[in-house]
């Protein structure tokens, strides 16, 4: 071990941590070495921006006078609908519920312009949204309906809340199918026309942790402009997948659940997006600091887009029906060059998660641990199949 | 030989003027048409590409304004909104002139109009809106 999570803490208190971007790293292991790079700094940040499905809020509702159960009634947020199923006043969010009557895709490829995170996005800008409920009466929750405007600082919490964020790695979308194709990884046109991607390769924060042995249950990270804890492994979490030599998975593996306090984020790192033909979902700027304990977490934060490879797949059948292979393998350094060439046939290559935006997460953690306003934490429990690093167990 | 890309907007008078044909005929220009909306009793709209000896490409010029045909040299029907795009840079790969690109060290989307033809393939690609066409 070359440093405690204790130490790098005292050190960022006194403001003399050295902090590094995923980035940055790369040059400076290249330049001095694994060894003397992971002497010289103490934390590398990582980040990442792109649409996450599985990502909503939950709300606490200052009871109405007489009071009214939410629980077992129905209740929207500008039309939007939220889960209800909970006590007299809590209300969940998902970013892709639909208002009912909006035409979804009856009306193909739709837009869907409007939804849970467009809520959200609403909410963390200031604006103010109209709660109507609809419900039973009881003998201590009297009210039967109920519509009220409300902003975000009116409510008693306000808690982003997503069972799975941050996949670590994802697969290259092509369509193999004459037609367009309207897909979570964005429009796809005809005969490969394009090739999406959707990861931020050599800053993500999964690939740079490939085995997770610094990051667990408990840890504080970056979540949408304000701080978060990753609280779970994600939905559909891989705990073993088959690796290459540096680590990496070979297929879209770890994921993350994580939560924090809607109300310090920003519509910079927490946006409404509306993909045509599929539906709505939120993007969501994520970023994990990595404490270097040891060199080999180092070694693994060095991670460059070249190392990194992703699966094409075609998402015209063999995603939708559920069949294996795919048409080969990419790099991320490939991806980014703005064309692939899959058999045979040079492809336009797309992106779904912004590296531009993911820097900026990576650089925001970065500062807001050298400036002191960010401390590291040591995980409570490892995720599913990760070992934790001698020093953090 | 010059090129010029070009909007052309014409007044509902003038659906029934052969423009194009005499573009062709009288200057002795190529016309690539990229995109085109005509409907009847409303304005039509052109996106053209016209190659040529330049002489013949300023006579053609000045016959479209004594016409009254309204000539741009900037497509300004798509309106690129940078504080709502998030630099996803999907919609560079479906944008077939290069007027939507990635700036390699940045990676940021950039938005170049006078490459633009307004065939609208980066619309639904946008899913934040940051892109809209008035064409």
């Amino acid at each position: 071990m070359i440093r405690s999570i204790e130490e790098i803490n005292a050190k960022i208190k006194a403001g003399k941590v050295v902090v590094a971007t995923a980035e940055e790293v790369i040059g400076l292991v290249a330049d001095k070495g694994v060894g003397a790079a992971a002497r010289q700094v103490d934390v590398v940040t990582t980040g990442t921006f792109g649409p996450m499905c599985s990502s909503g809020a939950y709300f606490n509702i200052g009871q109405s006078t007489p009071k009214i159960k939410c629980g077992g009634g129905k209740v929207t947020f500008n039309g939007v609908p939220v889960y209800a199923g909970w006590a007299a006043a809590d209300l969940y969010l998902g970013c892709t519920a639909m208002p009912d009557d909006d035409p979804r895709n009856a009306v193909y490829p739709g837009l869907f312009k409007y939804g849970g995170a467009h809520v959200i996005e609403e909410l963390i800008s200031g604006k103010k949204v109209r709660l109507e409920a609809k419900t039973y009466g009881t003998d201590c929750y009297p009210r039967k309906e109920y519509s009220v405007e409300l902003g975000l600082a009116d409510f008693n919490s306000a808690v982003l809340f997503n069972p799975r964020n941050a996949y670590q790695l994802y697969n290259v979308a092509v369509n193999l199918s004459q037609r367009t194709i309207y897909t979570y990884m964005g429009v796809l046109k005809p005969r490969m026309g394009n090739a999406n991607y959707s990861t931020a390769g050599a800053l993500s924060p999964l690939l740079n942790d490939p085995r997770q042995r610094t990051l667990g249950l408990g840890t504080r990270i970056f979540l949408g402009g304000g701080e978060g804890y990753v609280v779970w492994p994600g939905t559909q979490h891989v705990a073993s997948p088959a690796r290459d030599e540096r680590d990496l998975p070979l297929s879209p593996s770890a994921t993350l659940a994580v939560m924090g306090d809607l109300k310090a984020m920003s519509p910079r790192f927490l946006r409404a997006a509306s993909l045509a033909g599929y539906g709505a979902s939120l993007g969501v700027g994520l970023g994990i600091p990595i404490p270097i304990i040891d060199e080999q977490v180092m070694a693994h934060a060095a991670v460059r887009d070249q190392d990194i490879t992703m699966p094409i797949i075609d998402y015209s059948e063999a995603y939708p029906l559920g069949r294996s292979g795919n048409l080969g393998r990419v790099s991320m350094a490939d991806l980014m060059s703005g064309q692939i060439e899959v058999e045979g046939k040079k492809v336009p290559t797309g992106g779904l998660a912004s590296r531009h935006r993911a820097r900026e997460v990576a650089l925001e953690l970065k500062t807001r641990i050298s400036e002191g306003r960010f401390l590291l934490t040591r995980p409570v429990a490892p995720l599913p199949g990760a070992e934790l690093a001698e020093g953090l167990v | 030989m010059v090129k010029k890309k070009l909007v052309l907007s014409f007044p509902p008078r003038l659906i029934q003027e052969p423009v194009t044909y005499h573009l062709i005929r009288d200057y002795d220009l190529q016309v690539n048409i990229m995109r085109a909306t005509v409907k009847p009793r409303e304005r039509g709209r052109m996106v053209v590409e016209l190659k040529g000896e330049k002489e013949n490409l300023d006579r053609a010029l000045a016959y479209m304004d004594e016409q009254g045909v309204q000539v741009d040299t900037m497509v300004q029907e798509m309106r690129y909104y940078p504080d709502r795009c998030v630099h996803c840079t999907a919609c560079t790969a479906v944008c077939p002139t290069g007027a939507l690109s990635v700036e390699p060290t940045t990676r940021e989307t950039l938005f170049d109009a006078s490459h633009c033809i307004i065939c609208e393939a980066c619309i639904p690609t946008c899913a934040y809106a940051a892109i809209e066409s008035q064409f």
